[in-house]
């Protein structure tokens, strides 16, 4: 049904975002592969939403290059991205997923099907006739992720979906994550919630001013960060 | 009050001459105001979804647009359709499709204006997602609309309203003709300026009600649309 081509390993080579005079993102090296999932950490401001954007390939680099599987300039067959604040199409909940399915190539005649799936998969089976728009933080968040994985994605970037969610709301995002990683879809998602690091990392990404500060297996980053920088953000102490 | 008694009877015993002044308004009006959204609003979601040169000016000159004086509409298209004019040899001046091609001209800046404006706002509220979900051109401008759609309808009432208002060009390039190109409009000004009061205030009522009536329409299309699609 689709092409076998992966969009991993991600590579990041000097990857630079500038825009006017400020840097956004700085020479930022890395590579994203399968496997556990990936929390890209840092303070507000720090750079994580644009590398996820650039990752997704939203935004195009000041300087440095990506590659997505080897090809540059790859348009999103196997990745997809959740935003903090998703924008929801005018129309029912079932209808965003079904119009995510669409886009992604999925025939008509097994898009009914498909979409019942993913919207009982984010819990939401009950809801699908709704407004999408009618849908509270955490409902929309979690069919956001429903539309994401309507792409059948090798790679999904979730920016901060638990942000300004409660406790509740943010177990329910945080199971369905797992879930998905455990299926083996490697997904990276940004974070300035540590315990929520702790729960869910497999590694870490920590970012500082756009640069990239520490890339380390979860228990090593916070049993022994390498940086000072690090150390600090695990203490709690205001990173400035 | 005479005048107003003879006016009602007029409307409740469905004299035939009224009616077929007031099947023409809406026939011309209906038509126009349709052929106006099949130009203006691919035009202004083109306008809000591309960056070319001039694109500024475009935007500034089709917001003036709006204001267009209904009678130069109607003198510019009574001199295209005239004899000697370029569209002469169609022989449309004074019938109702001269009416039909006036008020479509003076609708359509007002539909592709505030489609432009209505699309734009909406692009970047979905603009990230849909390139996160890689969608084409031709599927993001249908989306755009569609999901516009509510918003739209507005502003097709406007455009509704507008052409059913107006007399300056339907006068020029329709001619009043009784029984051929008169309107709800059109008579009501003839028939002030004769003193015939009774049919001048009976067609300014209907026409309120018709005006009414569709925006009722359209109001409840709208609710109950929101009520299933958010």
């Amino acid at each position: 049904m689709r092409a076998p081509a992966s969009d991993l390993p991600l590579v990041l080579a000097n990857a630079s975002v500038m825009r006017r005079d400020v840097t956004i993102l700085d020479s930022i090296t890395l590579t994203i592969a399968p496997g556990p999932l990936t929390i890209l950490i840092g303070p507000n401001g720090s750079g994580k939403t644009t590398l996820l954007r650039v990752a997704m390939g939203l935004v195009p680099l000041s300087g440095g290059s990506i590659s997505w599987g080897g090809r540059e300039n790859a348009s999103p067959e196997r990745r997809a991205i959740t935003f903090q604040r998703p924008a929801m199409l005018r129309r029912s909940a079932c209808a965003n997923v079904r119009y995510a399915l669409r886009a992604a190539g999925v025939p008509r005649a097994q898009r009914h099907t498909r979409a019942a799936e993913l919207l009982s998969m984010v819990g939401l089976d009950a809801l699908g006739a709704r407004p999408a728009r009618r849908l509270s933080g955490g409902e929309q968040q979690r069919l956001a992720l429903a539309r994401a994985l309507a792409r059948d994605p090798a790679v999904l970037f979730l920016d901060e979906p638990t942000a300004s969610l409660d406790p509740y709301a943010t177990k329910a995002i945080e199971d369905i994550v797992q879930a998905v990683s455990a299926r083996g879809v490697k997904i990276v998602m940004s974070t300035h919630d540590l315990g929520q690091a702790k729960r869910l990392a497999g590694d870490v990404v920590m970012l500082h001013r756009g640069r990239l500060v520490e890339n380390t297996p979860a228990a090593e980053f916070f049993t022994k960060p390498c940086t000072e920088d690090a150390r600090k953000f695990i203490a709690g102490e205001l990173l400035v | 009050m005479a005048g107003e008694a003879s006016a009602l009877e007029l409307v409740l015993t469905a004299d035939p001459a009224l009616w077929a002044i007031v099947r023409l308004s809406l026939l011309v009006s209906l038509t126009a105001v349709l052929l106006a959204a099949a130009i203006g609003v691919p035009a202004g979601a083109f306008l809000a979804l591309t960056r070319f040169r001039g694109r500024e000016a475009t935007i500034v000159i089709l917001n003036a647009l709006m204001g267009l004086p209904p009678v130069v509409v109607g003198l510019a298209v009574f001199l295209l359709l005239s004899r000697s004019g370029p569209l002469g040899s169609w022989g449309l001046l004074f019938t109702p499709q001269a009416m039909v091609i006036a008020q479509t001209v003076l609708v359509a800046p007002i539909i592709a204006a505030l489609t432009r404006q209505i699309i734009e706002d909406l692009w970047v509220e979905y603009r990230d997602e849909l390139a996160a979900m890689n969608i084409g051109a031709l599927r993001r401008v249908m989306t755009l609309i569609w999901d516009a759609r509510f918003s739209l309808v507005t502003v097709l009432l406007a455009g509704f309203g507008r052409a059913a208002a107006e007399v300056g060009a339907i006068i020029i390039v329709g001619g009043n003709i009784e029984g051929f190109t008169r309107t709800m409009t059109t008579a009501i000004a003839l028939e002030t300026s004769k003193g015939d009061l009774p049919l001048a205030i009976g067609l300014g009522v209907v026409l309120m009600s018709v005006v009414v009536l569709i925006n009722a329409l359209a109001w409840g299309m709208r609710r109950a649309g929101e009520r299933y699609a958010g």
